[in-house]
């Protein structure tokens, strides 16, 4: 998994609660079997209408927002499904950060195991983020080592994480091997587990 | 100190735990199916790693498998996600119930009804709706396919304890409600949000009166609630689920059982948050929206644009009643639907069929509404017919599938047409859920029952009634 720290980037306005992971991949791009080549089928009916033609309203259709590497949304962000190609078609699409004031549990783990970065800001922070950035295109730059989202226009908002996740991130580490190192506690775990016959 | 059964499940399965860290949980059961999975076994693939436990896995096909003609997949894209499957299940030797399979049928049917359940475990499986294994008592969750892999190779989960929430539903549930509408109401009452970074459990009278299946039915739409897992403190209904049953301890069955009983929540407990609702205020539910907490009594209307405060909201309810072609403050039985779907992990077990069919019995399906009927496992479609519920449902005008997700999420044939609308006994009513366009309505089996005799929502408390008197 890539490493991330720093990525600085016009936002995506994503003015939206409860955004669900049926919404973010849709069933019908669920079948493959591979973790590449999502990202063309994110959002895909919002982003294209019946016949498959761009939907021009839609944010990610915008070309103001083109190349956008961090999407900022409402409450809820990833609630649903546990499929994970929600989080494989929004890194295949180039995002790397999602804003939101809260995001589901399962779509918030799976965004560390695949080097997405979600940042938990207040809900009057997302909404006044969400303002500027429907304006007119907002840059912003995210800090996770300074744990900062810098506005352009010097705004900046603070965020908590999860020191365990956050190491996770900024290394890049592959979470199956450092469970390895623990093997000799697994084994003894094994061996006193209640089981019956 | 008095401990709640999810304290006691937790602490029991911490491998490791270090400052800073979340804890090391150890799993003993690990259910899988064919969408979440192929990723996870070509990642161990790619990196030379064997499956740790082969023995504590299971898995089935469920999602992709076509419910008419089960050997006939039209799909290649889904036939090579099933034949993978079997690749992998055979190359790491893990037990699969495939197509055809006697064991086969939704991941989460199948693991009560053959015992692998049980109380105190934990239970992860690639789907969000692993919750429905709570029922028994056990610590089950969703997780995603990097954390299948995860366990596929070491048995274990990084995981940091969430919140305890207890929500007791007192008092005795209403003629004619069920424990679908519980959970509606429940998510109706506070948001889709209400369980984020919780794990609920379950309290009160209303939830002791219920049946396992019913258990199943409301721990199974924890994660629409937004909660990680939902869970029921085991009791002798719970052991006399279990006893017989092919996965179920034999020899020290007793033993088993008495240790299961002391995982329940010791009296005088605490929870982090505790939540009431009144089990006899709740009616009948029906879904309006394109969120499960978008939903009222069978007896309410639509909202309207000022039933809102704020902005965000307001926008919400105009973008849903845009989506599901409804106006504000029409009456939910003025609504009118074209098709229903009695199935899914929510409500396809033996005792929905059969309140299902008791309602259609003698009756036949609206003219112009198509319904469906899709058992959740093989063995559930087998006890139906036994008891000649395919047949009470044949003569209605339903069609009787074979066992599968199906129309719960439209991945194999079983689509909903944009535009129409369907009274469903899934869990979700998203945008293009059932199909892209399509609308859904959630409902209990007998809601749905109801809705496919008339053609529009009713109460199914009146069906009853003249059931009844008869
Ligand atoms: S029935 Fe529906 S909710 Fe249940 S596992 Fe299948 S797709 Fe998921």
């Amino acid at each position: 998994m890539e490493p991330i720290n720093i990525v600085k980037s016009v936002i995506t306005p994503l003015d939206r609660k409860n955004v669900d992971t049926d919404q973010i991949i849709s069933k019908e791009f669920l079948k493959r079997i591979e973790r590449t080549g999502f990202g063309k089928y994110l959002f895909y009916h919002w982003r294209y209408d019946e016949n498959g033609n761009e939907n021009p309203d839609f944010v990610l259709n915008k070309p103001e927002y083109k190349g956008s590497q961090i999407l900022v949304a409402q409450d809820n962000f990833g609630c649903g499904s546990s499929r994970e190609h929600a989080p494989w078609a929004i890194l295949d699409y180039g995002f790397r950060v999602i804003i939101a004031p809260s995001f589901a549990d399962i779509f918030h783990n799976n965004c560390f195991k695949n080097g997405i970065l979600p940042v938990k800001l207040k809900e009057e922070e997302v909404d006044e983020i969400l303002a500027k950035g429907l304006q007119k295109p907002y840059t912003v730059e995210v800090n996770l080592t300074e744990q900062t989202v810098t506005g352009e226009d010097g705004a900046v908002y603070h965020f908590n994480i999860d020191p365990y996740y956050k190491e996770m991130l900024l290394n890049g580490w592959d979470e199956i091997a450092l469970t390895f190192k623990y093997e000799d506690k697994i084994k003894a775990y094994e061996e006193k587990r209640i089981v019956f016959k | 100190m008095a401990k709640n059964i999810i304290e006691k499940i937790w602490e029991s399965h911490v491998v490791h735990r270090e400052e800073g860290k979340p804890d090391l949980l150890y799993i003993d059961l690990h259910l899988i199916h064919e969408v979440t999975s192929p990723q996870a076994f070509e990642g161990l693939r790619l990196a030379g790693r064997k499956v740790r436990r082969p023995d504590l896995c299971f898995a089935t096909m469920d999602h992709n498998v076509p419910t008419k003609d089960i050997y006939t997949v039209n799909d290649p894209i889904a036939k090579k996600q099933m034949s993978t499957l079997e690749k992998n299940c055979a190359e790491f030797g893990i037990q699969l119930a495939g197509i055809g399979h006697p064991d086969q049928g939704i991941v989460h049917v199948i693991g009560p009804e053959l015992g692998l359940t049980q109380p105190g475990k934990t239970i992860v499986c690639g789907d969000s709706h692993t919750s429905t294994h709570g029922a028994f008592g056990a610590l089950a969750f969703g997780i995603g396919t990097s954390e299948v892999e995860h366990v596929l190779s070491t048995q274990t989960l990084w995981q940091n304890k969430p919140k305890t929430m207890e929500i007791r539903v007192n008092g005795k549930l209403g003629f004619g409600v069920t424990a679908k509408d519980i959970i509606l109401a429940i998510i109706a009452k506070w948001g889709v949000g209400l369980g984020t970074g919780y794990i609920i459990e379950y309290t009160g009278e209303a939830i002791r009166n219920l049946s396992m299946e019913e258990r199943m039915t409301i721990c199974n739409m924890s994660i629409e609630a937004g909660a990680k897992a939902g869970l029921i403190s085991p009791d002798e209904k719970t052991v006399e689920f279990l006893r017989g049953r092919r996965f179920a301890p034999k020899e020290e069955f007793d033993k088993a059982a008495e240790y299961w009983l002391s995982l329940a929540s010791d009296p005088g407990c605490t929870y982090d948050k505790v939540l009431e609702i009144d089990a006899s205020e709740i009616e009948p539910y029906v879904t309006w929206g394109t969120n499960p907490s978008m939903g009222t009594g069978i007896s309410g209307r639509v909202p309207t644009v000022d039933d809102y405060e704020s902005e965000t909201d307001k926008q919400a309810l105009r973008k849903a009643l845009e989506y599901m072609g409804l106006e504000e403050g029409q009456p939910i039985t003025s609504i009118e639907i074209q098709h229903v779907f009695i199935g899914s992990c929510t409500n396809s077990r033996l005792s929905d069929l059969r309140t299902a069919a008791q309602i259609v019995k003698g009756r036949k399906v609206a003219p112009g509404v198509r319904a469906i009927v899709v058992p959740g496992s093989y063995s559930v479609k087998k006890a139906a017919e036994e008891e000649g519920l395919d047949k009470i449902f044949i003569e209605a005008g339903f069609e009787w599938r074979n066992s599968g997700c199906s129309a719960c999420l439209g991945m194999n044939e079983d689509i909903i047409p944009s535009g129409e609308r369907c009274a469903s006994t899934s869990n979700r009513n998203f945008e293009g859920r059932q199909g892209a366009g399509a609308r859904t309505h959630l409902v209990s089996p007998a809601m749905a029952a109801a809705a496919a005799i008339e053609g529009r929502f009713v109460d199914v408390r009146n069906y009853l009634k003249q059931e009844q008197q008869a």
